[in-house]
């Protein structure tokens, strides 16, 4: 029997407290659109796009309706873009407009892929796509791009990081006009899952289904709500019990919703991503639940241990609550898209030296940073190969997602607007490691990769 | 099938009997009330069987908050809630 108790709480957890769905995102293979002729396979890439997923918005908002749960995105993710491109050659960018019409046929609000795997080494249509990003995401509305230039078994592409960190601030350069938000939409991966839902690093694997529906839950103001309610004497274990039966209670409000939409739309369930993802709404940031456990900033001492405690407490919560768990999966830490994060920076408490650390720990990595747009490609390129490190070497997922402000320094700020939010443009060494970068190469794969 | 209709707001005169009406109208049959007063608050949960509802959830909402304007309401579908707090 249903009691009054848990109704409440439910209700409160999405009234007051932001818990949402934050995305449904359908994987759609593109492999077998491609075509030697790149109209031909642009004009495949486009109906198989709109003939999958024409009732994805319909289905994720006639959930919302039938539970009174607000889903806030509907994504989808292509293969990576590479591979079609290695078939038919030609202008990338002709995909990239492909994709942003399809996405803008059926209402989605992104969509992931226009992606390269070079974690080892370039194949046919890497080079030539991941030149033509800064074009692609200038040109584009909803296109979101990701390259994977390092991981654990094949080491760091160098080659790849040196021109990535170019790409950075080219995307940047080229919308400067649109508070360089290209660059807001691309991120470069270390060890990139396949089914991740979230976006800007979103992309449908090789290994994947032909079609399949992941769901990314959010709610990192429920889990602050609930440890409000603590004493303050209450130990870590106890606040670190507290947060993985609320993740689990969000997680599996995640699976009911995916496996619902999974069924209406006739697609295999793929993953739930049990991550906490902040958004730049009072009350829904992670730096906030961070203070809550008993920092007085995010970004002091400490804050590492206590974002390690969480984002491993979200897992364990998490994991008996769905069938399947994948993508991300932890607590997220994008700067500009967390009130908590925003506040810290402007206050100077928050470093990208101690985001860096954070990173080690938490699901992701250096995530919508702004950095002064005087920052030369060499030192970009440096902070995505150090991030690549700390993935490496763990066996962990890290990205990169800096915007450069071109024409800012720091103290000004960047202000993007929904879910993207404000960004106060962030201190960097600006040391030059030019040296280290223009060698290039590959960094071999750590004895870790020598698992068999 | 049963929803779980939620009503909250500033405790007034009649509103179990607009919301219980207005769930008549559209066929919904009121299986179990629970209503409390917090100082001047009014909190009520209503369990409804929605079988042989003669219109969808959300538009049963509308009407529901068009019935009592000043409440908070929310109607959502049980499974929710026995996802969430049942293993």
């Amino acid at each position: 029997m249903l009691n009054m108790k848990d109704i409440m709480e439910t209700i409160t957890m999405i009234q007051d407290e932001n818990l949402d769905i934050r995305t449904i995102t359908m994987g759609i293979s593109l492999l077998d659109c491609a075509d030697t002729d790149i109209d031909k396979s642009c004009e495949k890439v486009y109906e198989k796009i709109c003939r999958c997923a024409k009732d994805l918005v319909k289905t994720g908002q006639d959930i919302e309706k039938r539970y009174g749960i607000p889903i806030v995105n509907k994504r989808i993710s292509v293969t990576p873009i590479a591979m079609l491109l290695a078939v038919s050659g030609g202008d990338p960018v002709k995909y990239a407009k492909a994709l942003d019409k399809a996405a803008k046929a059926v209402k989605i609000d992104f969509i992931g892929g226009f992606s390269a795997l070079v974690q080892k080494g370039f194949s046919a249509g890497d080079r030539e796509l991941i030149k033509a990003i800064p074009r692609a995401l200038a040109e584009t509305n909803f296109v979101c791009s990701s390259v994977n230039v390092g991981s654990t078994r094949a080491g760091i592409n160098m080659d790849a990081v040196k021109i990535m960190g170019e790409v950075v601030r080219e995307t940047a350069e080229l919308t400067k006009d649109k508070q360089c938000m290209g660059a807001a939409k691309l991120v470069i991966f270390c060890n990139a899952v396949e089914d991740n839902p979230f976006m800007a690093g979103a992309f449908h694997g090789p290994g994947e289904p032909d079609t399949v529906i992941h769901v990314g839950v959010s709610g990192p103001g429920v889990v602050r709500a609930a440890l409000q309610k603590l004493p303050d004497d209450a130990s870590m274990d106890e606040v670190a019990d507290l947060i993985k039966k609320t993740a689990f209670k969000i997680t599996r409000m995640g699976q009911l919703v995916g496996s619902d939409a999974s069924k209406a739309l006739g697609v295999p369930f793929g993953i739930i991503d049990l991550s906490l993802a902040p958004t730049p709404a009072v009350g829904d940031s992670v730096a906030h639940i961070l203070e809550e456990i008993g920092l007085d900033t995010c970004g002091s001492c400490g804050t590492t241990a206590a974002l390690a405690m969480l984002n491993d407490a979200v897992k364990k919560g998490g994991v008996m609550a769905s069938s399947h768990v994948g993508g991300l999966s932890g607590a997220f830490i994008p700067v500009a898209e967390d009130a908590g994060m925003i506040d810290a920076a402007r206050k100077g408490v928050l470093s990208i030296e101690k985001l860096e650390a954070m990173t080690a720990v938490c699901s992701v990595g250096l995530d919508m940073i702004v950095i002064p747009g005087e920052t030369p490609a060499e030192v970009i390129s440096a902070l995505i190969a150090d991030e690549a490190a700390i993935g490496m070497i763990n066996s962990k997922t890290t990205a990169v997602r800096v915007i450069p402000a071109i024409g800012l320094k720091d103290g000004e700020e960047l202000e993007f607007g929904g879910l993207f939010g404000t960004g106060p443009v962030m201190k960097i060494s600006m040391v030059s490691p030019s040296k280290m970068i223009n060698r290039g190469g590959r960094i071999p794969a750590p004895i870790q990769s020598l698992k068999n | 099938m049963r929803a779980v209709v939620t009503v909250i707001g500033k405790d007034m005169v009649g509103i179990l009997g607009k919301v219980a009406t207005t769930c008549a109208n559209v066929n919904a049959n009121v299986m179990e009330v629970t209503q409390s007063i917090l100082q001047e608050y009014f909190a009520m949960i209503m369990i409804i069987d929605i079988s042989a509802l003669s219109c969808d959830i959300d538009e049963l909402r509308q009407k529901l908050t068009a019935s009592v304007p000043e409440m908070t309401i929310h109607v959502m579908h049980e499974e929710i809630f026995d996802s969430m707090h049942r293993i």
